[in-house]
């Protein structure tokens, strides 16, 4: 499973990082980045739920 | 800047740069004009391979992949040729369309044989190209190409804003993927190539050999449009026109950063000038002369970007924002050290985080200024500049370049 922000959606609302941490990062402004590499089996749970937690729909699956 | 920027015709004759008059169908034809059309596809995709031409509008992307991807893809297709030249700091698009239109035009009609496209459009705000290149396409008496009014902007010419353009939206970055190649105007696959890049196709099955458009401008000089070989030094360049770069360079229109003196050495080809972290981009160098200030040029940059940023991205319009804040203040002299400290971390942590390149752009200003003049940062924490208080802060960058008026012929 791979993931991105769109980041001309994103709104710094921040769940997702606050949900998968491991895989959502912030920058100083709150505005967040999915790490670029394949998110682990292990937490493929969690990012799905960051996926449905976000309130604007930034994160997108990309695979 | 307010001179006029004068056409220098490289020794022994350019392929793109011939003089400042408009070339009409007959003077194109006359010249050699069109022959590249008298080739078979596959030739002159091997020849674009084998020369490894980059496109020339920036990214640098080799063409023959772009080429390709399209080619491979099934269904319509559709060609964009890019005249959008939002680098303020560069006129060579401009000047290919307002002086060879046919040539522009000629480097479309070989692209969309090369994709089998359906649709070749020609996108570009500015007024005098679009009418030179409706003009030259009434001359040819076929319409083989349309040409879109885009509005003009620093982002507008990048590859997703003017796919969304097109297709009747605003001129604004999207998210990738899908890129234009996989999913363009209308949903289709869609070749964009810079209006350059499309010239040296043509131009390369007739002379077989490569060549780059350079606009070269600052130091209170008239800015230069000429053409070079690849591997040329900037600081050959800037002394053969008269340019003072004392001070250093900013690299690739806007988009390589600064460069310190030492660069000058440099060869001009996309590997060396990515080996020193900066980019050949649209091939536009402005040289900072002695009377001139790194701190004080990329504060005008800077404050460009937080102007001209699409307004979409928070990381970006936060970003740009908060780094011409910073390097303002440097400035002014009115910058505390903690604001560097973050200026730095800005210009690392931000990287990548845009929809577009405008952000990364933002944070190579930041970041160059940082790695190679560390002693002015120094010298502008302890006291104001007197430089800097010398040089103009307007309500648009002191670096934008006027483009060429072609005369009558």
């Amino acid at each position: 499973m791979r993931v991105n922000v769109d980041g001309t959606k994103c709104a710094a609302y921040a769940l997702c990082a606050e949900i998968a941490p491991q895989v959502f990062d912030l920058d100083d402004f709150g505005y967040a980045v999915a790490t670029p590499e394949d998110v682990p089996a292990a937490l493929e749970v969690v990012t799905g739920e960051a996926i449905e937690a976000c309130p604007v729909q930034a994160i997108r699956r990309l695979t | 800047m307010n001179i006029a920027t004068r056409v220098a015709v490289p020794d022994g004759g350019g392929m793109a740069v011939r003089g400042n008059v408009r070339e009409d169908l007959a003077r194109h034809l006359a010249a050699g004009g069109d022959s590249a059309l008298h080739h078979s596809p596959e030739a002159v995709l091997t020849a674009i391979r084998a020369a490894g031409l980059r496109g020339r509008g920036g990214a640098g992307f080799p063409v023959a992949a772009k080429i390709e991807a399209v080619r491979a893809a099934s269904g319509p297709r559709v060609l964009v040729a890019n005249g959008e030249e939002g680098e303020p700091a560069s006129v060579k698009d401009r000047y290919l369309m307002r002086t060879r239109p046919h040539l522009v035009i000629e480097g479309m009609l070989l692209a969309r044989r090369l994709v089998g496209a359906d649709r070749a459009i020609l996108y570009v705000s500015d007024a005098p190209s679009a009418r030179s290149v409706r003009q030259a396409l009434n001359e040819r008496g076929s319409p083989c190409a349309e040409v879109f009014d885009a509005e003009p902007g620093f982002v507008s010419g990048e590859e997703t804003a003017l796919v969304r353009a097109i297709d009747g939206g605003p001129a604004k970055p999207t998210a990738k993927p899908p890129r234009p190649f996989e999913q363009g105007v209308a949903g289709r696959p869609t070749l964009v190539l810079n209006v350059e890049s499309l010239a040296r196709m043509a131009l390369l099955t007739r002379f077989r050999r490569g060549g780059l458009l350079v606009t070269l401008s600052g130091s209170g000089r008239a800015p230069v449009l000429t053409e070079i070989r690849h591997g040329v030094r900037p600081a050959d360049l800037a002394a053969r026109h008269g340019f003072d770069a004392g001070r250093g360079f900013l690299a690739g229109g806007f988009s390589g950063g600064l460069l310190p003196p030492s660069a000058g050495d440099t060869p001009l080809t996309h590997e060396a000038m990515r080996a020193i972290g900066s980019t050949l981009g649209c091939g536009a160098l402005v040289a900072i002369g002695r009377d001139d200030c790194p701190v004080a040029a990329a504060a005008d940059v800077l404050a460009f970007f937080d102007r001209a940023n699409a307004g979409q991205c928070g990381s970006c319009f936060r970003g740009t924002g908060a780094m011409a804040g910073a390097v303002e203040a440097l400035r002014a002299g009115t910058a505390v050290a903690e604001q560097v400290d973050r200026l730095a971390q800005w210009a690392r942590q931000l990287r990548g985080r845009g929809a577009c390149g405008t952000l990364d752009a933002a944070c190579l200003t930041a970041d160059s200024l940082l790695l190679h003049f560390p002693d002015e940062i120094r010298n502008h924490l302890a006291e104001p500049c007197a430089r800097c208080a010398r040089l103009p802060v307007g309500a648009d960058t002191r670096f934008r370049v006027h483009p060429i008026e072609p005369e009558e012929g």
